[in-house]
C-alpha cells in the first residue's frame, strides 16, 4: 500500500511539474488530468474511496472536460506555443521557487515535529454523508443555493442572447 | 399532454415494434453468385463481334461504331483481303471506358458489333480490360442469324460480281442507248 | 489463485477474454440483426452463417496501414484510442457477473462506473482535437457536450436504485433485488438510464458525435488501422457494459429461477438488452444536436430529479 502511495505521489508531482513546463496547452491539460487522477489514487490508498471517486468524477471528469472544451474553441496553434515559450524565462522562476521553498520548509518542519498515525482511517460513503448532512448541513445548503444562483444566471444569459 | 406522449413516446414504441416484426418477413436479397438472375436477351452487356452465316467476319471496318462511341473506347484499322472484302486489321475495345450505351450496335451497318446479356467482366488489372479482336470475335451470328452483308450489298468481291446480290438489279450499262 | 471466485486470476482473465470476444462478435451480431430488420441477409459468406466475418474484419484491420496524419498532434492522437479502450475495460472491474464471478467487490462500484464514463469523454475529445480536422473537431465538440450532459442524468437516475438498496456496491444492489426487480419501483430511473446509457456510449440513435452522414464519422475521421479498431471495438464493449449495467441495476443481475446457473441468467438478460439496442439502431432516426440537448436538460433532468425526490420521500415515509 505504501508503495502505491509513493508511486501515485511521484506521478502527481512529476505530472504537475509537467503541467507548468509544458508549452503545448493540450498536453499540459492531459498532464493536469493525470495529476488529478494520481491524487485520486492517493485518496483511495489513504482510505477515502468516496473522495477519490468524486475527485475523478468532478475534477478529472467534468471540470477538466470544460477546460478542454474551451481550448478546443480557442484554436490555439503554434503562435500560442511560442508565446508560452517566450514567457518561460529563468527570471520568472525565481519568485515562485522562493515561495515554494518556504512552504516546503514549513511542511518539513511540521512533519518532523508531529507524530502521525500512518494507519489510515477509512472514510466511506456513509461517514462522508453523515458529516455533510449533520454538522455541515448549513454549508451544503449555502453551496447548493450558490450553485442554483449560478444555474439561474446561466439560464438567463443563454435565454436573452 | 396526451398528444405530447402520443407523438413522442408512443410513436417511438410503435416504430420499434413494427421494425421488430420485420424479423419474421422474408429477406429480399437475391444471393447473386449462387442464384443467377435472368438476363433479358436485349440486355446491353459485353460487346462481341459476330460472323455471318458463312462463317466470315461481318465487320467491314467502316469506323461508324468508333465515331458513334460517346467515350471513344473503340479503335480499329481497316484492311482488305485479296478478294475485295474489307475487314478490321485490329479491333480494340477498352472496356474500362465503355459505358454499355449500345450506340455502336445501332450505328453498325452490318450487324457485326452486338451487345450481349453478359456482364461479369471484372478484372484485377486495368490493362486486362482492353479486349482485342480475337477476344471479341465469336463463332456464331449473334442476334441476327440470316444476315450476310456481302450477299445483299452491291460491293464486288471474288465469286460475286456486281448485280449478283439478292434483290439487286443488274448494273446499268451507261454506254448503251437501250432503255 | 486458479479457482472461479471473485478476484482470482482465472476469473479476471476469463472476464477480459469473454468481454473482448463478445464485443468483437457483436459486430457480426449487429450486422446480421440489422439486416433481418431491414429485410436483408447480412454477412453470411465467411464461415458458418458468416460467423468468421469477425475474424476477417480483424485480419483486415490489423494489417491495414497505421497512419498518423503529419498535421496531427502525435501525443494526443496516439493516447486517445487507448484511453477509451482502457476506460471501458476497467469499468467491467466492478460488474458482478455471478456470485462467484467478478473482478473486485467494491463498495463504490456505481461511482467507479460513473468516473470511468466521465473519463471516457477525454478519448473522443482528444481524438477529435488532435486530428486537426474540422469534421473531427465538430464531432468532438458534440461528443464533449453530449457526454458531459448525459453523465448528469445517468448519475441522478442511478441514485434512486442506490437509495432503495442503501449501497453503492453493485453486488449488494443485486442481492437487494431478491424480492423484486428495481425496474418496477424505478421505472422512470430505468428509462432515463437507458437513454443516458445510449448517449454515453454514443450508439445510434444518439451517435451525433460520429454521424457518418453529417460529419463523416466525426472524431475518428482521421483514424485508421488498429487505432480506429480500438474506437470501434470500444463502442461495442461500451454496449455490453451498458447492457450489463441495466441488468445489474434494474433487472436483478444474476438472480433467476435456479434451473439455470446464475451466469446464464446474467447473459440472457444482458443479451436481451444488447438486441434491444440494436433494434433501436434499426428503428429510430438520429435527432438533431440541439434537440438532443434540449431533451436532456429540459426533460430528462427534471424527470430524473423528480424521480429521486419521490423515491426518497417514499423511502423516508415507509421507514
Amino acid at each position: 500500500m505504501m508503495i502505491l502511495f509513493y508511486l501515485a505521489a511521484a506521478i502527481a508531482v512529476i505530472s504537475t511539474v509537467a503541467v507548468i513546463v509544458q508549452t503545448n496547452i493540450v498536453h499540459a491539460l492531459i498532464y493536469l488530468i493525470l495529476s488529478l487522477l494520481a491524487v485520486a489514487v492517493i485518496f483511495y490508498v489513504l482510505g477515502a474511496p468516496f473522495a477519490a471517486l468524486l475527485e475523478a468524477i468532478v475534477y478529472a471528469g467534468a471540470i477538466m472536460v470544460l477546460f478542454l472544451f474551451v481550448i478546443m474553441m480557442l484554436n490555439l496553434g503554434q503562435h500560442s506555443r511560442e508565446e508560452e515559450r517566450s514567457w518561460m524565462t529563468m527570471k520568472v522562476w525565481i519568485a515562485p521557487s522562493i515561495m515554494a521553498a518556504v512552504l516546503l520548509a514549513q511542511l518539513v518542519n511540521v512533519l518532523s515535529q508531529y507524530e502521525h498515525e500512518l494507519a489510515p482511517v477509512r472514510v466511506g460513503v456513509p461517514e462522508v454523508s453523515a458529516l455533510l448532512f449533520g454538522p455541515y448541513v448549513l454549508a451544503v445548503e449555502l453551496a447548493s443555493i450558490l450553485l442554483l444562483a449560478g444555474l439561474v444566471a446561466a439560464y438567463h444569459l443563454a435565454k436573452t442572447k | 399532454m396526451y398528444t405530447l406522449i402520443k407523438d413522442t413516446l408512443l410513436s417511438q414504441v410503435r416504430t420499434l415494434w413494427m421494425v421488430f416484426l420485420k424479423i419474421f418477413t422474408k429477406a429480399d436479397t437475391v444471393e447473386y453468385p449462387d442464384v443467377q438472375p435472368y438476363m433479358f436477351p436485349r440486355w446491353r452487356g459485353r460487346i462481341i463481334l459476330s460472323r455471318d452465316p458463312d462463317g466470315e467476319e461481318r465487320c467491314v471496318a467502316c469506323n461508324l461504331c468508333a465515331v458513334a462511341c460517346p467515350v471513344d473506347c473503340i479503335a480499329l484499322q481497316k484492311a482488305e483481303t485479296e478478294d475485295g472484302r474489307w475487314y478490321p486489321e485490329f479491333f480494340r475495345i477498352n472496356f474500362s471506358r465503355c459505358i454499355m450505351c449500345g450506340f455502336c450496335e445501332e450505328a453498325c451497318p452490318t450487324n457485326a458489333i452486338q451487345l450481349t446479356p453478359d456482364f461479369e467482366m471484372a478484372e484485377y488489372a486495368r490493362q486486362d480490360m482492353v479486349w482485342e479482336k480475337e477476344d471479341l470475335l465469336i463463332d456464331g451470328t449473334g442476334k441476327y442469324h440470316d444476315y450476310n452483308y456481302y450477299r445483299v450489298a452491291g460491293k464486288q468481291i471474288a465469286g460475286k460480281d456486281k448485280g449478283e446480290a439478292l434483290n439487286e438489279a443488274p448494273p446499268v450499262d451507261v454506254r448503251s442507248l437501250l432503255p | 489463485m486458479f479457482v472461479l471466485e471473485v478476484g482470482s486470476v482465472l476469473t479476471i482473465g476469463l472476464i477480459l477474454a469473454v468481454v473482448i470476444v463478445v464485443a468483437a462478435m457483436l459486430i457480426w451480431v449487429e450486422r446480421r440483426l440489422l439486416s433481418f430488420w431491414q429485410e436483408r441477409l447480412g454477412p453470411n459468406r465467411v464461415g458458418w452463417f458468416g460467423l468468421l466475418q469477425v475474424v476477417a474484419d480483424m485480419i483486415k484491420i490489423f494489417t491495414k496501414e497505421d497512419w498518423i496524419p503529419p498535421f496531427a498532434d502525435r501525443f494526443s492522437f496516439v493516447i486517445a484510442p487507448a484511453i477509451i479502450m482502457s476506460v471501458v475495460l476497467l469499468s467491467f472491474a466492478v460488474i458482478p457477473f455471478a456470485p462467484n464471478i467478478g473482478v473486485v467487490d467494491s463498495n463504490v462500484g456505481v461511482l467507479f462506473i460513473l468516473a470511468m464514463a466521465s473519463l471516457g469523454a477525454y478519448s473522443v475529445m482528444l481524438g477529435g482535437l488532435s486530428s486537426d480536422n474540422k469534421y473531427a473537431l465538430l464531432g468532438s465538440l458534440r461528443a464533449a457536450a453530449q457526454m458531459v450532459s448525459y453523465e448528469v442524468f445517468m448519475g441522478i437516475s442511478l441514485l434512486g436504485v442506490v437509495a432503495l438498496s442503501g449501497s453503492f456496491n453493485l453486488r449488494v444492489i443485486v442481492e437487494a433485488q431478491a424480492d423484486g426487480w428495481y425496474v418496477i419501483p424505478q421505472f422512470a430511473g430505468f428509462v432515463i438510464f437507458l437513454i443516458a446509457g445510449i448517449a454515453e456510449s454514443h450508439r445510434l440513435p444518439f451517435d451525433i458525435p460520429e454521424a457518418e452522414q453529417e460529419i463523416c464519422s466525426g472524431y475518428h475521421t482521421e483514424y485508421s488501422g488498429m487505432k480506429f479498431g480500438m474506437f470501434f471495438v470500444a463502442e461495442y464493449i461500451g454496449l455490453v457494459l451498458v447492457s450489463s449495467l441495466i441488468t445489474v441495476l434494474f433487472f436483478g443481475g444474476w438472480l433467476g429461477p435456479s434451473f439455470l446457473p446464475p451466469i446464464i441468467w446474467f447473459a440472457i438478460k444482458s443479451s436481451m438488452f444488447i438486441a434491444f439496442f440494436i433494434l433501436l439502431r434499426a428503428a429510430i432516426p438520429r435527432p438533431r444536436y440541439d434537440q438532443l440537448m434540449n431533451y436532456g436538460w429540459l426533460f430528462l433532468l427534471p424527470v430524473s430529479l423528480l424521480n429521486l425526490l419521490v423515491t426518497g420521500a417514499i423511502i423516508l415515509s415507509t421507514q
